[in-house]
């Protein structure tokens, strides 16, 4: 039955696309009804041969690790298409003759950023973070995924808007709010899959058959709801047409700046911290094999984030049209944040109290402990740059994008290395991965690979900051924009050499997980011997 | 009264003391007494079902 209203929606749907592709007054829309009509369209004939064949019933007592796997395969995927882009507007703006002519309008630097930001945060991140929280919130609720192949919706939904949102990009469909580029159509897409993500794993909580809720759930659900809140916000658009990509936002002047930063900073905060906090109080005790170090101390971590987090968002407005007590309150708060996030620092490295000998033998393992030294290091920095005297100084320089990568790269990249890393080999049944000397050679590739970026990027920020506010005797500024730009450029190349280091590693990894799931040894074989009873 | 000033005047009062309470009750509650047993089990969850599902017999207190 249920396969009849599917046929009549997906019908409907590729006819208004079919309509949407002649009436479109923009390019972006176009494309985009053109890709929603091919997948509505290939739908309608997959649902139309499943409808009255017989089904197999649903195994109730295994995991749903089909749609984790597809994850691990997706975020190594995108990962690298994000770091390639990255590399390459790196060098765009090294040698700016990489902005080709022939490209102009779609290919140049304004066009590729947004695709390099979304490509990592939402595709590469978004989708270590949907697969990742499938995996734990399974073993740890020792339930299957609740809602069948709902599992599945969200994933091929997922890729859905991240392939909308890109090709958006390069063809100027974007509202110009940094993180929340995508346009209305879009919007209300990623909120039906975000709805439907958190109607699985909530019922996949509900249906636990542990008495507790172990605490990497709790910080996936404030990962979920709280970006679900974020993003109804931030894109209450009107559309000026249904036939066309262009709409308006509903908030007015320094209000929408406010709200673009509530969500902007608590994109970091809740997408790219909790979440990936949820991440880290699995995979690290898992790979150390010991509890996290302090259960309490994990509760305190998790409410003080989430409380203090959500009000940090006005320091990214200091010295704007908004009102003085709510950039202090911003920046106020801000500070206060070094509490939690050195707490959850401490507790996942002393997880490893009485097991540090394992960092000498296990680079998996190292790159986690290194992504939350990382996370360690950028929750210091940020807070300091939030301080409005400190932030006249470095906003608007490349201190800020220094900031942002050494939170990215090494905090929720080498995270999520460390995750996939560890999933492969257990997800494809393997003993073990492929080899350890891979994992090592990208491990000290990734690292000096941000050391690179990210000290590049301090002396340049400072050095631009300094160069912009430096006046003569008489008061008058001593340089001028393009002397900071050409002052810049040793730097740029160095941070692209970085980036390229970091690409190399991500690309040793996948071919190490191909070769993993292709060649290691199948895990089976070491299964008979005895395996203790529950 | 103006919307904002009322909203401005139940947040800087109540909303805040509401929000504190909150979490220093958090706080209290994580270390209340016997806390340490129970935690000690929680943290012990990733543990158990790496593999499989609990079985429908099994109960767990």
């Amino acid at each position: 039955m249920s396969n009849y209203i599917k046929l009549i929606a997906l019908g409907l749907i590729t006819f208004f696309a079919m309509v949407g592709i002649n009436f479109a007054r923009d390019l972006a829309y176009q494309v985009h009804a053109v890709i929603i009509m091919l997948v509505a369209g290939g739908m309608f004939l997959y649902t139309l041969r499943q409808t009255d064949e017989p089904r197999a019933p649903e195994p109730s007592h295994e995991y749903l690790d089909g749609v984790v796997r597809a994850g691990v395969i997706a975020t190594a995927f995108w990962g690298v298409v994000g770091f390639l882009v990255g590399t390459f507007i790196a060098f765009q703006l090294a040698f700016p003759v990489l902005n080709f002519n022939w490209a102009e309008g779609y290919a140049n630097f304004g066009r590729l950023r947004p695709l390099h930001t979304s490509a990592v945060i939402f595709a590469f991140g978004g989708n270590a973070l949907i697969a990742s929280s499938f995996f734990i919130v399974q073993r740890t609720s020792a339930a299957r995924l609740w809602g069948g192949n709902l599992a599945w919706f969200v994933f091929w939904g997922y890729q859905l808007f991240i392939v909308l949102a890109a090709t958006g990009y390069l063809l100027g469909g974007t509202q110009s709010k940094e993180y929340a580029e995508p346009e209305w159509y879009v919007d209300i897409w990623l909120t039906v899959v975000w709805v439907s993500y958190l109607a699985v794993y909530l019922g996949t909580i509900i249906k636990r058959r542990e008495p507790h809720i172990y605490v990497a759930n709790w910080f996936f659900l404030a990962f979920i709801v709280t970006v679900a809140m974020l993003h109804v916000v931030n894109n209450l658009t009107i559309p000026v047409s249904i036939w066309g990509s262009k709409s308006v936002i509903i908030w007015p002047g320094v209000q929408d700046a406010m709200v673009q930063w509530w969500y902007g900073h608590n994109a970091v905060g809740f997408f790219l911290t909790a979440g990936f906090l949820g991440m880290m109080y699995y995979f690290i005790p898992k790979q150390a094999d010991r509890p996290v170090f302090s259960y309490k101390l994990s509760i305190i971590h998790f409410w003080a984030l989430i409380f203090i987090y959500i009000w940090a968002g006005p320091h990214h407005l200091h010295y704007t049209a908004l009102p003085d007590w709510a950039s202090t309150l911003g920046m106020v708060f801000s500070i206060v944040l070094w509490m939690p996030s050195w707490g959850g620092m401490i507790n996942g490295l002393m997880t490893l109290s009485g097991a540090w000998d394992k960092l000498r033998t296990d680079p998996v393992l190292r790159m986690l402990v290194i992504s939350v030294a990382f996370y360690g290091m950028s929750t210091f920095e940020g807070p300091m740059m939030s301080i409005r005297a400190v932030n006249s100084l470095s906003h608007y320089t490349d201190w800020t994008i220094g900031h942002v990568h050494s939170g990215a790269l090494g905090w929720n990249g080498m995270i999520t290395f460390g995750a996939l890393y560890y999933l492969t080999p257990v997800l494809w049944k393997r003993d073990r991965l492929y080899s350890l000397s891979l994992v090592s050679w990208h491990f000290w590739l990734a690292t000096i690979g941000i050391v690179l970026y990210a000290a590049s990027m301090w002396v340049t920020g400072i050095m631009e900051g300094l160069m912009w506010r430096e006046v003569d005797a008489n008061g008058f500024l001593v340089n001028s924009f393009a002397d900071t730009v050409a002052a810049k450029f040793p730097m740029y190349v160095v941070r692209g050499l970085g980036g390229v280091m970091y690409l190399t590693g991500a690309l040793i990894m996948c071919y190490n997980l191909v070769m993993t799931v292709r060649k290691a040894p199948a895990k089976e074989a070491s299964l008979s011997v005895a395996v203790p009873a529950e | 009264m103006e919307s904002y000033t009322l909203l401005r005047q139940f947040a800087d009062s109540w909303m805040l003391l509401l929000l504190f309470t909150f979490f220093v009750g958090v706080v209290v509650w994580a270390f209340r007494p016997g806390s340490s047993t129970v935690y000690a089990d929680t943290a012990d969850i990733p543990f158990r079902h790496a593999d499989k599902p609990a079985e429908p017999e099994e109960t767990r207190t």
